[in-house]
């Protein structure tokens, strides 16, 4: 049971990231390198049916979390307070930017909309980086100072940095080098998700030069993922515990790097779908990697006191979880429906499909 | 302590009620785009087509700002109310988690389909995408409502040794004596207020002579939904609501009427009055004997208990404000009766569209159901009060342990800057909307 609802939070979550992921990543793109009116209009169209709906995989990860790890659901939330509103603020700012730029046609109102998207795209995707190396590095559970919880042991309060941005101190913060390491591969691997969209979806004039982009930024992905891996078990020591007990997790790492590989390949595919498929292969792996790492453990403790949050000590009760089954398949069935349904109405590229700024 | 409990509430109060004018229009309004485009396949006559597009695109802005600012009450839960959540997970998280799966994912999928998909679709096809967003807004507002109606009266649980609240029957918590009188009272009263923006905006055009023809089709679709609207938000539904209130929440109830004493002999009805906290009585009251008693049970002489009969520790913690908020709500909800009836008539008559001080009326009587829709919230939150789970769980103990005052006030401040925003924008581009009109297109 435990096992089960785990997958399924990580398989929401990893939809999301590949999901929402895209949009984030066009929005990178139209920050840095749609400078002509029209790159920037085909860009938003290309996402523009999609992203709401992408978008509501956070929002029902997040509720069923709330209603199979009620306690990780509190933790969590509270404790990561600041940089969790900070997201909303975002997540705001991008949508306004995205659904308000069409209601008047003046270049200003443009630019200012332009910007909110483009800006508040970059930031999340970097949030969300360093949300994924704040669950990873864990966090001071009960607030240990000097061998004293000064919280209940399943609660924490984390500001946004401390002064050393060391990952190893008593007193963290959201932000440090490690954190700070996950955040920037979050931004290159969804630019290059995003780059792979705009290529996919529109006939843009960006696409040859969006491709050369990819191929270049994979190099960095590349140098940047090897500092990651090393560094990881400084931070967390038994991250690759799972893997040596169980070798056929290796199937996700496996994943990521296929994905990767593919990525460097992205001039000379025929299919332009193929880019994409990289890409997404690489945010599913890499995502799923971290996860099958993690497993049991939810939420690491970084002090000895206190334990660290598992899927064991924070899942709900059985009656719950089993009702909670039959409409979780109900659900997840209608939901993959209506995103066919959804892509087989915009299929295809989007430069000619008119729907237009109302 | 005081202090951080005072920022928790005032964060959720503020973000529910800025959230709240939204959704309200969404689900109201969805309901008469959908007949418009109804209207529209059976006549063919493109008028109700293009009124259909017409307030699709108010829909669009309106259906938005209830996303972006709905996203923060689900997030609200975990980083405001973290004990609540811990606690009350099994139960809360269940009803939480089957709005996203089942309301949001339908709601998302199909509003893109809808505002851009006409062409694309043909009209029939377009109009079950219409549908399928109405019945996600609808579904939504049941799942909102089914977790209320457990904090207000919670059924289907059990109480653990380290205070957790299980779910031990999920179909209980769909059979809640509470959710339905409560859930058909809500979505009247949200399409009330789409009928009231509806002939607003109908009453608007016949006044100023622009887009006539579809000023008056407004207004009589305004008009009868609106009738409809405001009688079924009195009678049976809001009548079976105080009657649970009475029957589960005494307490609340007599503060909601304004009874400190019990009555001998039947309880009056409380139409106008002060209360006055420290000497527990109504200042400048005017009431009438015995109808509160009629009202709630049929019988004249019926004993409501007051609020003496409570121990003071579990009175509302605002008492004057349940009182107004109540108050506010029936008071208003009386003057829409009266005046969609009237202008019922006089559309029967056809001249309403001649009786400009009625029109008048009709144009700005817009924020009205707004206040009445909030108020209405307040009567059931406030009533709720001290409680977070009735008579179960105290609002104190549901606090995020971790997250201090100042933390919470620094992000209430930025919600206030970033609301006030949001809400100037929306004012700017509806009003935009509205003054173009409505455009008779050949596509």
């Amino acid at each position: 049971m435990e096992l089960f609802w785990y997958s399924v939070l990580i398989g929401m979550l990893a939809v999301y990231v590949v999901f929402d992921g895209y949009d984030f990543g066009a929005g990178i793109v139209h920050l840095f390198f749609a400078k002509k009116e029209e790159d920037k209009q085909l860009i938003t169209k290309s996402i523009g049916p999609f992203w709401d709906a992408n978008e509501v995989w956070l929002i029902a990860a997040g509720g069923l979390l709330f209603f199979a790890f009620p306690l990780l659901y509190a933790s969590a939330f509270s404790g990561f307070y600041l940089p969790l509103m900070m997201i909303l603020w975002l997540l705001i700012f991008r949508a306004i930017g995205l659904e308000l730029r069409g209601q008047i046609h003046h270049s200003m109102w443009h630019a200012i909309w332009d910007k909110a998207f483009g800006v508040s795209s970059l930031l999340l995707a970097l949030f969300f980086g360093l949300a994924l190396g704040n669950v990873v590095r864990g966090v001071n559970l009960g607030g240990v100072e000097n061998g004293v919880s000064s919280y209940e042991a399943t609660y924490f309060f984390l500001p946004l940095w401390n002064s050393s941005l060391d990952p190893l101190a008593e007193r963290l913060g959201v932000i440090d080098w490690f954190t700070l390491l996950l955040g920037i591969i979050a931004v290159i691997s969804l630019t290059i998700h995003g780059a792979n969209w705009v290529i996919l979806k529109t006939n843009s004039t960006l696409n040859e030069q969006l491709k050369k982009m990819i191929f270049r930024l994979n190099f960095l992905l590349v140098l940047f993922l090897i500092a990651s891996v090393s560094t990881l078990d400084i931070v967390q020591p038994t991250i690759f515990k799972n893997y040596k007990e169980y070798p056929v997790l290796f199937v996700f790492p496996l994943m990521t790097i296929v994905g990767v590989a593919g990525l460097f390949a992205v001039k000379i595919y025929k299919k332009e779908i193929w880019g994409f498929l990289s890409s997404t292969l690489f945010l599913f792996g890499g995502f799923t990697t971290t996860a099958a790492a993690m497993y049991p453990v939810l939420l690491p403790s970084t002090n000895s006191m206190n334990d660290s949050l598992t899927v064991y000590n924070t899942i709900t009760e059985g009656y719950g979880l089993s009702v909670g089954l039959n409409w979780f398949l109900i659900g997840i069935v209608l939901v993959v429906l209506y995103f066919i349904v959804q892509h087989r109405v915009f299929r295809g590229k989007m430069d000619a499909v008119d729907y237009g700024e109302h | 302590m005081e202090d951080m409990l005072f920022y928790d509430r005032m964060q959720f109060a503020f973000t529910i009620t800025f959230h709240y004018l939204f959704p309200q229009l969404t689900m109201g309004l969805s309901l008469i785009i959908v007949y418009f485009k109804w209207k529209f396949l059976r006549s063919k006559n493109l008028v109700y087509n293009d009124s259909a597009k017409f307030w699709m695109k108010i829909f669009a802005i309106n259906f938005s700002m209830g996303v972006v600012t709905g996203i923060p009450m689900e997030f609200q839960f975990g980083t405001n109310w973290a004990k609540f959540s811990e606690l009350t997970g099994s139960v809360v998280g269940q009803t939480l988690a089957m709005e996203g799966m089942f309301s949001f994912f339908l709601e998302s999928s199909f509003l893109g389909l809808f505002l851009f998909g006409e062409k694309l679709l043909g009209h029939k096809l377009h109009f079950l995408t219409g549908f399928l967003v109405f019945l996600g807004s609808w579904m939504s507002g049941w799942f909102i409502l089914a977790t209320n109606a457990w904090m207000q009266h919670p059924v289907g649980y059990e109480i653990l040794e380290n205070g957790k609240f299980v779910l031990t029957n999920f179909t209980e918590l769909f059979t809640n004596p509470w959710l339905l009188p409560a859930y058909l009272h809500n979505q009247a009263a949200s399409l009330v207020t789409a009928s009231f923006v509806v002939a607003s905006i109908g009453a608007f055009y016949v006044l100023s002579e622009k887009h006539e023809k579809f000023g008056k089709l407004f207004l009589r679709t305004g008009v009868v939904f609106g009738l409809i609207s405001t009688l079924i938000v009195a009678f049976p539904t809001g009548d079976m609501n105080a009657k649970n209130v009475a029957k589960y929440q005494p307490a609340s109830f007599a503060a909601m009427e304004g009874i400190f004493h019990t009555e001998e002999g039947g309880a009056e009805i409380v139409l106008i009055g002060q209360p006055n906290m420290k000497e527990e009585r109504l200042d400048n009251k005017f009431a009438v004997p015995n109808v509160l008693s009629f009202l709630t049970y049929q019988d004249w002489n019926a004993e409501v208990k007051g609020l003496n009969e409570f121990d003071k520790k579990d009175w509302p913690t605002n008492v004057p404000g349940l009182y107004y908020s109540y108050h506010i709500m029936v008071g208003l909800g009386t003057l829409f009766i009266g005046l969609m009836a009237l202008a019922m008539f006089l559309s029967w008559r056809g001249i309403l569209v001649k009786t400009k001080w009625v029109l008048w009326a009709l144009l700005f009587a817009v924020p009205f159901p707004y206040i009445a829709n909030i108020t209405g919230w307040y009567t059931a939150e406030l009533g709720r009060q001290p409680w977070l789970v009735y008579d179960l769980m105290r609002t104190a103990a549901g606090a995020s342990p971790t997250v201090s005052s100042g933390n919470t006030l620094f992000t209430l401040l930025g919600f206030i800057g970033l609301y006030l925003l949001l809400g100037l924008l929306f004012l700017i581009l509806v009003g935009k909307l509205v003054y173009s009109g409505p455009k008779t297109l050949k596509d």
